[in-house]
């Protein structure tokens, strides 16, 4: 049988400690009910700078400069300068970009005049941008800008903010006078979205030498929605993500599932090129401005950085068998299904052991599970605990009462099969994509056969079931033996046959003459 | 503990009565099971949620807790939770849960 592929993937991160005191969840809602709440005061004195984000450990795994498996041999807490990490704003996968050079990119991906930066901002941030490998060959066209009066005034109509430095440097504007669809925050988070997904999906390309131009699908799955009052989540950011990165034989839509949601654009991406529909499928996703600094007030009472200071995003590219890049077994396929059950049994169950049993495969036999991988120094300070060590020890307790695996051996298999938590708590970021890059890697250099990527997601937030969501897929080193297109026909095949024995009765009619 | 449960919990029990109501905890972590108990007995100690101040006094156990597990279908244990029972520190959930249960609970 032939497979899709995984033919590259992109990681970015974003730092942006002024959206998040601006924008996200737990400070909007902090400062609706108490604008002078201690912690908004004490917040600045949590916030990293550039340089700290940068050389933050997960963070450089998150971009692919260090394999997740590296974070082992890391003295924690990783957000101590003495355990910081040799770091590097550009990875193997992708990149960590500081606000300033986000606010321009902002600014670039909306097309409906929503976004003012400050001229002196302007002035400032327009070198950094034509130095930037990819944001210097985006063509982005900043404008004059304007003056702070008139930035201030539109704050007075509702526009949301954008600071650097304590300095007012733009904002954003309402799209609409009364629809709360479109009003500055709305519009904000989903421009934030779309610009880092785009950012995504231009690393993707620069860093595996991919053509924009050759993509035929794009399917965005982020958790946000765009849309007006009378069809909220209208969707399709997917396109305006593919305009903005020059995808201009595409076409695209979009995935919803909470944090499932990338794992079932993969395997949806995986159906589209394995049925012959689309030769190119990119899977992208930008951050979450909510979920900055969700955290922040179990950070700051355990006196440790707000660590939740960075918008995350990926983009991957499915395509035809290559003969080199990691498979898709489309036939390895676990959901979680309207039956299954919420129970961490029946999850578990429906998405690592039951799709392996129907392919006669044992737990041990997937080389490394990529499951939630929240870093775990962002959970664990509010009570969450390791998350992906959690669903490592369940799918160990799963294989003991199988029988695939002694009760004893439960930590290695953790150890073995598992992997430290890099990603940042984005909600759908950190849902087993982070590892397709760095799984890809592995195989290339022998060191993993096969991955099992798994997406899990709470559907109750939604308030429309109380069901759970899942699904998974197992991603495989290359055989390097690609399908060969039936160049020959049956017919040609039997005229071939024919022929030949027409000469051999030739033959052997001479040799009796 | 979840504002919206809070609530949830207050109307059942004005509505049912306290002493007709138990509540199952199914949390993965000590800590975190300890404060939904404290909160459907004494009250929400975070002082954040409709429970903030009203102690309800509850019956509330752990579902891994032995007066609980007994209850249960060995098989339907077996097929729900056993694999969990591996993974989780019991011995703490348990000894957490009883704390504020043994403290503040009414109905026993």
């Amino acid at each position: 049988m032939d497979f899709p592929v995984i033919k590259a993937s992109g990681y970015i991160l974003v730092h942006t400690p002024n959206i998040l005191k601006e924008g996200g969840s737990t400070q909007t809602t902090t400062r609706a009910k108490n604008p002078d709440d201690e912690y908004l005061k004490k917040l600045d004195d949590y916030l990293r700078s550039f340089e700290e984000v940068v050389s933050y450990a997960p963070n450089q795994a998150y971009i692919g400069n260090i394999l997740p498996d590296e974070l082992k041999n890391i003295k924690q807490p990783w957000y101590e300068e003495q355990n910081f990490v040799e770091g590097n704003r550009y990875g193997d996968s992708g990149e960590i970009m500081p606000e300033d050079e986000f606010y321009a990119l902002i600014k670039h991906v909306d097309v409906f005049d929503l976004v003012k930066l400050s001229s002196d901002f302007i002035a400032e941030v327009e070198s950094k941008v034509a130095e930037h490998p990819i944001l210097k060959e985006m063509e982005i066209e900043l404008g004059e800008g304007e003056k702070k009066s008139e930035l201030e005034a539109l704050l007075d109509n509702q526009a949301e903010p954008l600071y650097l430095n304590e300095e007012l440097v733009g904002c954003v504007k309402k799209a609409h006078e009364s629809d709360v669809n479109l009003n500055a925050h709305t519009i904000l988070e989903n421009l934030v979205a779309k610009a880092s997904a785009v950012l995504s999906l231009k690393n993707m390309a620069v860093k595996n030498d991919i053509d924009l131009t050759e993509i035929d699908y794009v399917l965005e799955c982020s958790e946000e929605a765009c849309g007006d009052i009378n069809q909220r989540g209208g969707g399709n950011f997917a396109k305006a993500i593919a305009e903005m990165a020059g995808c201009v034989n595409a076409n695209g839509s979009d995935v919803r599932s909470f944090c499932a949601a990338p794992s079932h654009a993969v395997v949806n991406a995986a159906a589209l090129v394995k049925a012959g529909i689309y030769d190119n499928v990119v899977v992208v996703a930008g951050g979450s401005v909510a979920k900055l600094g969700m955290n922040g007030k179990d950070h700051i009472k355990k006196e440790m950085p707000v660590l939740e200071d960075t918008l995350g995003g990926f983009a991957v590219l499915i395509s035809n068998n290559d003969g080199a890049s990691p498979v898709i077994r489309t036939d390895i396929i676990g959901r979680h299904k309207v039956g299954t059950g919420s129970s961490p049994q029946a999850v578990i169950s429906s998405l690592v052991t039951d799709p392996l049993d129907e392919n006669n495969l044992g737990i041990k036999d997937i080389d490394k599970y990529s499951v939630e991988m929240q870093n775990p120094e962002v959970t664990k300070p509010a009570g969450a605990g390791d998350v992906p060590e959690s669903n490592y020890k369940m799918i160990a307790a799963l294989g003991v009462k199988r029988g695939d695996l002694e009760r004893k051996e439960l930590m290695d298999f953790v150890k073995e099969h598992g992997m430290p938590g890099f990603a940042p708590t984005q909600g759908h970021i950190p849902s087993g994509v982070p590892f397709i890059g760095p799984a890809a890697k592995m195989m290339r250099e022998g060191q993993i056969e096969k991955a099992m990527i798994i997406g899990k997601g709470s559907l109750f937030l939604g308030r429309m079931t109380n069901l759970f969501d899942g699904v998974s897929f197992v991603i495989e080193k290359n055989s390097g033996v690609k399908k060969q297109e039936n160049s020959v026909s049956d017919k040609e095949i039997k005229n071939m046959i024919a022929g030949a024995m027409r000469q051999m009765a030739d033959n052997l009619l001479g040799e009796t003459e | 503990m979840d504002l919206e449960n809070q609530q949830r919990i207050k109307d059942l029990a004005d509505k049912h009565g306290a002493e007709n109501l138990v509540v199952i905890l199914g949390g993965a972590e000590a800590e975190a099971s300890g404060l939904a108990c404290e909160t459907v007995t004494n009250g929400d100690p975070t002082f954040a949620g409709p429970l903030a101040g009203v102690p309800l006094g509850l019956a509330c156990y752990h579902v891994v807790e032995p007066e609980i597990k007994s209850e249960i279908d060995d098989q339907v244990y077996d097929d729900q939770i056993s694999m969990m029972e591996m993974v989780l520190d019991v011995d703490a959930i348990v000894e957490e849960v009883k704390t504020y249960r043994e403290k503040y609970s009414e109905y026993k």
